[in-house]
């Protein structure tokens, strides 16, 4: 069987999310990696791909009308190139979960998103009602596709393999959609997928000036990635994109680090496959301290500056 | 211009389901049932944007079993002019939903289909997708702003990283986020004055569409649970800790 991955890449390496697919490909079958942008951004993807160790193969897309990662002509290039692929993945992430469906039902498949487990080329565990339930589902579409949820599987490495790269013809075309801007400011911080540890901060912070004044020495200390609760979104502490749980980030990392976060069942979802969890809350009762390997109760506020200074 | 808005009926998102003890699925029976989040968000928008004049008639829309009409008037109620309701026995997959929203698409002829981009309940994040695909249509997915001016649509999309902008022709396409507005209540006289307003009935068998469902679950099981961690007294206890027990930092 040979499997095809769309493969995102980003200042010359393949995603950490996108590597994860990888490896979930690669219990499936021979892995060939599609990379997709404008003529410059498709050749360094491509020498990207090729570096990872698994990949077979890295099919190179290179067009001007490929160089947003478009849903629309992106997912025309993923069907034209279907052909004899059993099956078709993608990172669970904002790109993946974008394209994907529209690539399924372009193939008449029922697509199956946020993989977890593997059980066979047909079976596949996945979670349902914010991670309360693992669902075992059986396919019966001839072609697969899945999104790969990226905490669940180890990613491959970055470096150490050397594909072959082919040029694939694109004749695709898009005039329904345009791109027009995008505002992705650009951090110092490890991403929240795939951050080693991550500070989390919520309600309990009580204003966007705490939200920075609090955690952000202490994510320094850490060398940490800064997530949020969806509280804490919604009223302006924290950009939107570092939510934290069912509809934002899932993330498993080796330390979760929730200050102010009481523990919705949402959150919960997000984070609670981290290694290590440590809440700080004042209330002994939150949610949050039935997840946590290490709690602390108390004022987060006298409890966080202490603890920045001691690391 | 025309807003389609389909809704879906699910277990209330502030009640934690449990799994069947015969691992068949989860038990829903009993629970409390409301509009999926996402969905309310979406008509919302879809609300404000007749409201603004930029639309003229809201259509919702829900897939499902009879008691899906009560999350309906609740659409009706937000302010949708008009509902559809397609029986259909079980909850169906995004595949079979997409499909009977195109014949509906076929036959209402909106230039705007404004969905939540995920239910809370399978968490597939995929029917609007879907949807945009078998119609051809351009897609707006994960939207937290949205602008219809000059027969386009800007919409403000969440990514990883931050966001980014398209602007999609019409017909298009729009999934819902978070972020993009924050739903009204609806008030009593709302309520009373829903229940006058139109829904009509279809039965999902007599839309011509393959129903067949394409994923068989096999099993349904409990994530596994954390052992229960331990409350430390001190920072210097939790630093501690973390050092020499858990030897994370």
């Amino acid at each position: 069987m040979t499997v095809l991955v769309f493969v995102e890449t980003e200042a010359g390496q393949v995603r950490q999310a996108s590597r994860s697919a990888i490896a979930a490909a690669t219990k499936l079958g021979d892995v060939h990696a599609l990379v997709a942008g404008d003529a410059a951004a498709s050749d360094a993807a491509a020498t990207a791909a090729a570096k990872v160790p698994g990949v077979a193969r890295v099919l190179k897309a290179g067009a001007d009308v490929l160089a947003h990662e478009l849903a629309e002509p992106l997912a025309d290039l993923i069907v034209a190139l279907a052909g004899d692929y059993t099956h078709l993945l993608a990172a669970s992430s904002a790109a993946g979960k974008n394209v994907m469906p529209r690539v399924a039902a372009l193939l008449d498949v029922q697509p199956i998103p946020d993989v977890m487990a593997i059980v066979d080329a047909d079976t596949f565990v996945r979670p349902i009602y914010a991670g309360n339930a693992l669902a075992t589902v059986k396919s019966s579409d001839a072609k697969k596709v899945l999104t790969i949820r990226a905490a669940s599987f180890d990613p491959a490495p970055a470096e150490g393999g050397s594909a072959p790269v082919e040029a694939v013809t694109v004749t695709v075309t898009d005039e329904t959609s345009r791109f027009v801007s995008a505002h992705t400011p650009v951090s110092d911080r490890p991403e929240l997928e795939s951050a080693r540890v991550i500070v989390s901060g919520g309600r309990g912070l009580q204003s966007a000036e705490n939200f920075h004044k609090y955690l952000e020495p202490l994510a320094d200390k850490l060398g940490a990635a800064i997530g949020a609760s969806r509280v804490a979104v919604d009223s302006g502490y924290a950009p939107n994109d570092s939510q934290v749980g069912q509809t934002g980030k899932i993330v498993a990392p080796e330390l979760y680090i929730a200050v102010g976060i009481s523990g919705a069942i949402q959150h919960l979802a997000g984070m609670k496959d981290s290694k290590v969890i440590v809440a700080i809350n004042k209330d002994a009762e939150a949610p949050i301290l039935q997840v946590a390997d290490y709690s602390l109760v108390g004022d987060l506020f006298e409890i966080v500056p202490a603890l920045t200074a001691a690391l | 211009m025309k807003i389609l808005v389909p809704v879906k009926r699910v277990v209330d998102y502030n009640i934690k389901v449990r799994v069947r003890s015969d691992g068949t699925g989860v038990e829903t029976a009993g629970l409390k049932m409301s509009m999926n989040p996402f969905d309310e968000i979406a008509v919302e928008e879809a609300v404000r944007l007749r409201e603004k004049g930029a639309a003229t008639e809201v259509i919702a829309i829900s897939i499902g079993v009879q008691q899906a009409q009560d999350t309906l008037r609740t659409a009706l109620a937000m302010g949708a002019d008009r509902a559809i309701l397609v029986l259909t026995d079980e909850s169906p997959e995004p595949l079979t939903v997409a499909k009977i929203l195109k014949v509906l698409v076929e036959r209402e002829k909106p230039e705007l289909v404004f969905l939540g981009k995920q239910a809370i309940d399978d968490d597939m994040n995929a029917t609007g997708q879907m949807l945009a695909g078998l119609l051809g249509w351009p897609q707006g997915t994960f939207a937290s702003k949205v602008e219809v001016a000059d027969g386009r649509v800007d919409v403000a999309r969440e990514i990883d990283g931050g966001t980014e902008t398209v602007s999609l022709a019409l017909p298009a396409i729009v999934t819902a986020d978070l972020r993009l507005n924050e739903p009204r209540y609806a008030s009593l006289p709302n309520i009373m004055k829903a229940k006058k307003k139109p829904m009509e009935t279809l039965q999902a068998a007599d839309l011509g569409v393959d129903t067949t469902r394409r994923l068989t679950t096999v099993s349904v099981s409990e994530p596994p649970t954390r052992k229960a961690g331990v409350t430390v007294s001190s920072v210097a206890e939790l630093v501690e800790k973390l050092r020499n027990e858990a030897r994370v930092i």
